[in-house]
């Protein structure tokens, strides 16, 4: 038993040494995570996204309260330092319109020349916002910011006028013991939202544990595959079947060797989340690497079937992409599994990465206990049992064909 | 050193088929301890595929082999304490040092680094290669892997050392330096299992030959009685037996498929000089 330790070790360390030599491997090894991680980071939406979008605003005839308007969208900053829109002005609703054509702005607030007249003379008034329906993702983000600054000033506005008439109201004799406030009339409910950690996660941080599970994932899966194969290509698997050794020494030192490889590069990962994407990690940090661990053991089984199979590594790289390619989408790297059809959804389920990815995102984000994600680590042990007690007979049967 | 009586390989119907190609068909010969034994065919006909079973890396479909008192199939590690293999491809590691290449697989023997160091140090001044010895086998030229490749086959001192063409693309003087090496390590002792296409190469270092084609064994007996063989020329070389057994025709093997241009060579047919 001792020596299956020793043999798995000596090959683990031998395939690392290996590794450290190839320069280009050794640069690719770091900077993959890195591009990843930028791409990321700031392709998908977060608040720091939404900046400088250009509109187009019609308000010259529209008096003051008009010109108070347009200024409170010109002047809006989701971050500190950083305004929304970028705000051009325009003659009419066609002018914005034409302009959206020509793609010189994402969309428009029309304010009417009555605008400010109708709202003094106790009426009642509306504006218009032009959206750019060829960029849904851009002109739902500028309807609703707009809409909403439109309506928090509209409130404004009301509690103004209300506040007038509460004066009058508050102050007649059968009102003396309950006074009537702004509040319980314009927001009689207000929604409490309540979160299980402090501050507000924004997208990277949903994305970050599952780019992390997958770069640790793919890194052992195509990494065993392709090493063995490419042993098996350049004859040198055949020295070490030729020794007197365990064949599951062979099998697992070389996994061993990948795992460590993929667990490094998801820490890179990890801190380059934490210094660039401000991502806190609010969990235990050993449950984190429980959970990685298990995670590739899950997958090990897996690398080692293709591994067998192949007997080129290209044939290997191939098939593996089979399984990768899908299994990006439907592990809910990206995106939620909720929103997927339910046939996606049952198909997610039998993903070990669906598991990790869940279990690393209850703990990272959640700071979930083990009794959270003990379901989790309990299905990947499964799976990874279940698939080396499968894979390992075959590859032993198979590499002495 | 020529052959006691014991043998020290016996191999008895062994078959291996890939499907339905059968690759060697009951194959039976057996070597003495202490022979060179030179195992000749054409490209194609079954050596490295009798090389592998033999060596424990693949498994026979039928039939027995015995390396050194063990079972292929049943002590396949008792039998890899016995064989040192130099395969088709060479078996190191070109990112690692030629040292660390012998550690490595040294230690899968269960040798420690200082054994490995001892052993190998002989061997590896006999081959001329002590001065690369911590250059990455990347940075070789083919001749200096196949002498480090030879080292490692025989760091755990096996009783059995198989070659598979290891002269193949090598040049001259690295080619008389392995068939010298190859003598003198047989004059230790070692038995040598030789593959080669290499005529001249068969004739100097082997005592016995078998001559394999389409996976049987054509002919198999000394040197001297197979040239008795070719009756149809004087002095006749080892290339003369081979071309009169296997015939003039050019083999192509595809898909597992054997075709052959025309029928059988001259002199004789396949079978008619197996000797047992």
């Amino acid at each position: 038993m001792f020596k299956i330790f020793r043999d798995l070790w000596q090959i683990t360390k031998k395939d690392l040494i290996e590794f450290t030599r190839d320069k280009l491997r050794l640069a690719t090894f770091f900077i993959m995570p890195m591009f990843m991680m930028i791409m990321v980071g700031f392709i998908f939406p977060s608040q720091n996204s939404l900046k400088n979008i250009s509109i187009g605003i019609v308000q010259s005839q529209s008096g003051e309260i008009g010109q108070k308007l347009a200024d409170s969208v010109a002047s809006l900053e989701p971050t500190a330092g950083s305004k929304a829109f970028k705000v051009t002005q325009y003659s009419s609703i066609e002018a914005i319109k034409d302009g959206i054509k020509k793609q010189e702005i994402s969309g428009g607030l029309f304010i009417p020349s009555d605008f400010s007249d109708k709202i003094v003379s106790g009426g009642q008034t509306e504006v218009t916002i032009v959206e750019d329906q060829s960029n849904p993702q851009i002109s739902q983000m500028v309807d609703a910011i707009l809409s909403k600054t439109v309506e928090g000033f509209s409130q404004a506005l009301g509690a103004e006028k209300l506040s007038q008439i509460l004066i009058t109201v508050n102050s007649l004799p059968q009102n003396q013991e309950h006074k009537v406030s702004i509040e319980s009339i314009m927001t009689p409910i207000r929604a409490n939202i309540v979160g299980l950690i402090a501050g507000n996660p924004n997208y990277f941080e949903f994305v970050a544990p599952g780019i992390i599970a997958m770069i640790v994932m793919t890194a052992v899966l195509t990494g065993l595959a392709a090493s063995i194969a490419r042993e098996k290509e350049q004859g040198t698997l055949d020295g070490m079947l030729i020794s007197p050794i365990n064949r599951l020494a062979i099998i697992l030192g070389k996994a061993f060797a990948q795992s460590i490889r993929g667990l490094i590069q998801g820490i890179i990962v990890m801190i380059l989340a934490i210094i660039f994407f401000g991502v806190t990690i609010h969990g235990n940090v050993l449950l984190i690497a429980l959970i990685l661990l298990l995670g590739v053991f899950s997958f090990v089984g897996l690398g080692i079937l293709v591994s067998a199979v192949a007997t080129e590594q290209e044939t290997a790289t191939q098939l593996l992409f089979m399984f990768q390619f899908p299994m990006l989408f439907l592990s809910g790297v990206f995106f939620p599994i909720l929103l997927m059809p339910p046939f996606m959804q049952t198909i997610s389920k039998i993903i070990p990465l669906t598991y990790a990815i869940t279990a690393l995102r209850k703990v990272m984000v959640l700071n979930a206990g083990f009794s959270a994600v003990q379901n989790e680590i309990l299905i990947l042990l499964v799976f990874g049992i279940v698939t080396l007690s499968i894979s390992v007979p075959v590859f032993k049967r198979v590499i002495t064909r | 050193m020529k052959g006691s009586m014991e043998n020290i390989i016996e191999v008895t119907n062994l078959t291996k088929k890939f499907k339905k190609f059968t690759a060697v068909d009951r194959v039976s010969f057996n070597i003495k301890k202490g022979e060179i034994f030179g195992f000749l065919g054409p490209n194609g006909a079954g050596k490295s595929t009798v090389i592998r079973m033999l060596t424990t890396l693949s498994r026979p479909t039928s039939g027995q082999a015995i390396i050194a008192g063990g079972d292929v199939l049943k002590d396949q590690d008792e039998v890899r304490k016995h064989i040192g293999l130099v395969a088709e491809k060479i078996i190191l590691y070109d990112r690692l040092t030629a040292m660390e290449n012998l550690e490595f697989f040294g230690q899968l023997h269960g040798l420690t680094k200082s054994e490995v160091y001892q052993k190998s140090l002989k061997w590896v001044k006999k081959l001329k290669m002590e001065e690369w010895l911590n250059s990455q086998v990347g940075t070789y030229s083919t001749g200096m892997k196949q002498r480090i490749n030879i080292v490692r086959a025989l760091l755990t001192e096996p009783d059995i050392l198989f070659l598979d063409e290891p002269t193949l693309g090598l040049d001259p003087q690295t080619t008389h330096l392995i068939r010298q090496f190859i003598r003198e390590l047989n004059g230790h002792g070692v038995t040598v299992l030789l593959t080669t296409h290499d005529m001249i190469e068969a004739g100097a270092l082997c005592d016995r030959v078998a001559i394999i084609d389409h996976g049987k064994i054509a002919a198999f007996d000394s040197v001297e009685n197979l040239k008795k063989q070719v009756k149809n020329k004087n002095n006749p070389t080892l290339e003369d037996v081979f071309l009169t057994i296997t015939g003039t025709e050019i083999r192509d093997i595809a898909e597992g498929r054997t075709k052959i241009a025309g029928g059988f060579g001259p002199g004789m047919t396949k079978n008619n000089s197996r000797v047992r």
